[in-house]
């Protein structure tokens, strides 16, 4: 019999996340496509509403976390969709790895995946909008990592389900964005008064929020993940 | 072996298996014992349960009734049962982005092998694909592919495979190579289970052979004495 | 063509000898339509008029037992989910798909008679007030639940993947709770008057306890009658698929 040392959830994780990355890394398509959405996005926004009545600085954090909820939405959907391709998802669940350690290395990978989408377009609302990130960009970095880890959380889950259903396109974005609101309010609200100036203890309660949700559905999705495998 | 001997070196025991989806049992009460450098081989008309019953034994699926143990461990043993098994079904099981290389060193470090890249070449130079390493499986024609598939199966050297139609898609070569590895993993120690609907691959490699339909065993003898024409007439007619 | 229907019924009589739903007349139901005219009578022409909101206030009467009965809904569902994923019984599992659906009906009541009773009082269709705004979301997470039911064929996949859409359903209320509480705290909102029970003249408390006693018995009705009609659904799919 073999020695009963196996792979450990965190070296799991890992390793999955890397291969999802690299495997995104390799075709780009969903990557590029969620950059040139949320791109358009911001630049449609621009142009959908009076700039005499409403001040870029006003609308952009709105506009920001409003689109990198649907930039995410593309980039999670393809997250289980590699697996089922081949039915790749049976080698990991053949292979002596935690369950748990698929959403988590999945999660990751996701995590990675929205932050560089957002590494990319937050320059760019603040080029097209005219506005100083300035003082205030680490805070606004900190909120933006804990607004995308409860994004990422839920997305992840709700992923492994829908790619299971004939309405895996709509049942997504259906199924996730109620759970997405007390995130994006709170991102945006925060990320609006640091664009405003105002000091970071400010945002205090709203950061409270993230962290609280961020923890609470990172547990309970992990946990309910098994669940949406079939065994 | 004698019974004896057989009772000694048990890899895999199944008792009255049973796995139902909703009301109906894909498998329905399968009991066998298999020791090491055994192979049973398993033919059995499509929607015999033949796939359900390598999912369970593979730790994919829970039985719902009945008993089974892999090397010792019962069934469903979590990462015990899943460390020693491999599996080959006739989807590849591969990412079709990634190199042959890639997709066989991510199973041996899953599974925890010492040096998985050197592992990985190794397993992939035993199924004769190794030239083609660095290239993305997507790349691969089919039979390349189950090359590959069934180099990752077997990366980390384990004492129970199972394998299900997995000679689909490979040409003369690649079937060749497939054999090979086979007989040298049974010579090692593994037991194999084979299902296959052809009849005489299925033979060639069989120490014992079953007919599996309505999730049963409805006919199980010794390789050993049977004639393969035969057989496959019996078989054909059994399953018409 | 009648061949095919005659054996199809001969199929069906199997279930139809035991079926649950439709024998007769549901006398449970039967009470609580009952009751529920009652209390519309007794609300329309036996409790006085407020005096501030005017006539449009007898909406409440509708609007929060109808809300009382969405959370019981609700509740249902994610206790029923938990207990399905420890115990697995399919019974479990059409409570659930049960409760949800009369909860949606419950729900959307609350929603359409919210603005209908706000435009005459308060002169607006919508406010985001932080009891209206969760139903919102009960209701975004309904629908959900629903459309994923209808999207899964497998019966146990089903069972499962619903079960863990209620538990995390459930997880979410509160965080919409302090999400819209936070909301409505750093920006101004219109306030919205609470009906609230102790402050209410005796006539109009007992209107109001009447009608929570006969939706609440709706409810139930509805789940029962529900229930049934899913048990049977469940035994002829069971049937046809052997």
């Amino acid at each position: 019999m073999r020695s009963a040392k196996h792979i450990s959830l965190l070296s799991a994780s890992l390793l999955i996340a890397r291969k999802d990355l690299a495997i995104e890394f390799r075709t780009r398509t969903a990557f590029f496509s969620a950059v040139v959405f949320a791109l358009l996005g911001i630049v449609i926004f621009y142009f959908a509403w009076d700039p005499t009545a409403v001040a870029a600085i006003d609308l952009a954090p709105g506009v920001i976390w409003v689109i990198f909820t649907f930039a995410g939405l593309l980039g999670l959907h393809r997250s289980f969709g590699v697996e089922m391709a081949d039915r790749a998802i049976d080698g990991l669940l053949g292979a002596p790895v935690p369950r748990e350690a698929i959403y988590l290395g999945k999660a990751l990978a996701n995590l990675v995946f929205v932050s560089a989408v957002e590494a990319i377009t937050i320059p760019a609302v603040a080029l097209f909008y005219n506005m100083p990130f300035g003082g205030q960009g680490f805070a606004i970095a900190v909120i933006a990592l804990l607004a995308s880890i409860g994004l990422v959380a839920v997305g992840t889950l709700f992923s492994a389900m829908a790619v299971n259903t004939r309405l895996a396109e709509l049942l997504l974005p259906m199924l996730s964005l109620p759970f997405f609101v007390p995130v994006v309010m709170p991102a945006a609200q925060a990320t609006a008064r640091l664009l405003a100036g105002r000091p970071v203890a400010e945002v205090a309660g709203w950061v409270r929020i993230l962290v609280a949700f961020d923890i609470a559905f990172v547990v309970a999705c992990m946990l309910a993940f098994p669940f949406t495998l079939e065994e | 072996m004698t019974e004896a001997d057989r009772a000694l070196h048990q890899v895999v025991e199944a008792h009255g298996l049973v796995r139902s989806f909703g009301g109906r049992r894909a498998v329905d009460g399968v009991s066998f014992a298999l020791a090491g450098g055994e192979c049973l081989a398993v033919f059995g008309p499509n929607g015999a349960g033949k796939t359900t019953l390598l999912r369970m034994l593979a730790g994919l699926l829970k039985p719902t009734a009945g008993a089974a143990r892999i090397a010792g461990v019962e069934l469903p043993g979590g990462p015990d049962v899943r460390s020693v098994v491999g599996l080959i079904s006739h989807a590849s099981m591969l990412y079709g982005a990634l190199t042959a290389r890639e997709n066989v060193e991510l199973a041996a470090k899953l599974y925890g092998v010492s040096r998985p890249r050197d592992a990985a070449l190794r397993s992939l130079e035993r199924m004769r694909v190794a030239d083609r390493a660095e290239t993305p499986v997507r790349s691969l024609s089919r039979g390349l592919q189950q090359r590959v598939s069934v180099a990752r199966a077997m990366v980390h050297e384990p004492e129970v495979v199972l394998l299900d139609e997995p000679f689909t898609g490979l040409d003369a070569a690649g079937a060749a190579a497939l054999s090979g590895a086979l007989v040298e993993l049974r010579s090692n120690g593994a037991a194999l289970i084979l299902v296959t609907h052809n009849i005489e691959e299925g033979l060639s490699l069989a120490t014992r052979a079953a007919i599996m339909n309505g999730g049963r065993f409805v006919r199980v003898e010794e390789r050993e004495g049977l004639d393969a024409a035969a057989y496959a007439a019996s078989y054909r007619e059994l399953v018409s | 063509m009648s061949d095919i229907s005659l054996r199809g019924e001969a199929a069906r009589a199997p279930v139809a000898a035991t079926r649950a739903s439709g024998r007769g007349i549901d006398w449970f139901f039967l009470v609580a339509v009952v009751l529920v005219v009652i209390t519309f009578v007794r609300v329309v022409y036996f409790t006085p008029v407020e005096a501030i909101q005017g006539p449009a206030q007898k909406i409440f009467y509708l609007h929060l037992p109808a809300a009382l009965a969405a959370f019981m809904a609700f509740g249902l569902v994610a206790i029923t989910s938990v207990l399905y994923l420890w115990l697995k019984d399919p019974k479990l599992d059409l409570i659930a798909e049960s409760a949800a659906e009369v909860g949606v009906v419950f729900t959307t009541m609350v929603l359409v008679s919210g603005p209908l009773w706000g435009k005459p009082v308060w002169g607006t269709w919508w406010t985001w007030d932080a009891r209206l705004t969760l139903t919102l979301f009960l209701w975004f997470v309904y629908v959900g639940y629903l459309v994923l039911r209808g999207a899964i064929e497998d019966s146990a996949m089903r069972a499962r993947y619903s079960a863990v859409l209620g538990i995390l359903g459930a997880l979410l209320i509160p965080f919409i709770h302090l999400s819209v509480y936070l909301f409505r705290t750093l920006h101004p909102m219109p306030i919205v008057l609470k009906p609230s029970a102790p402050s209410l003249p005796k006539d109009m408390l007992e209107t109001l306890l009447l009608s929570f006693v006969s939706f609440t018995i709706l409810f139930f009705a509805f789940l029962r009658a529900r229930y049934h009609l899913a048990l049977d659904r469940a035994a002829i799919e069971a049937e046809d698929r052997r």
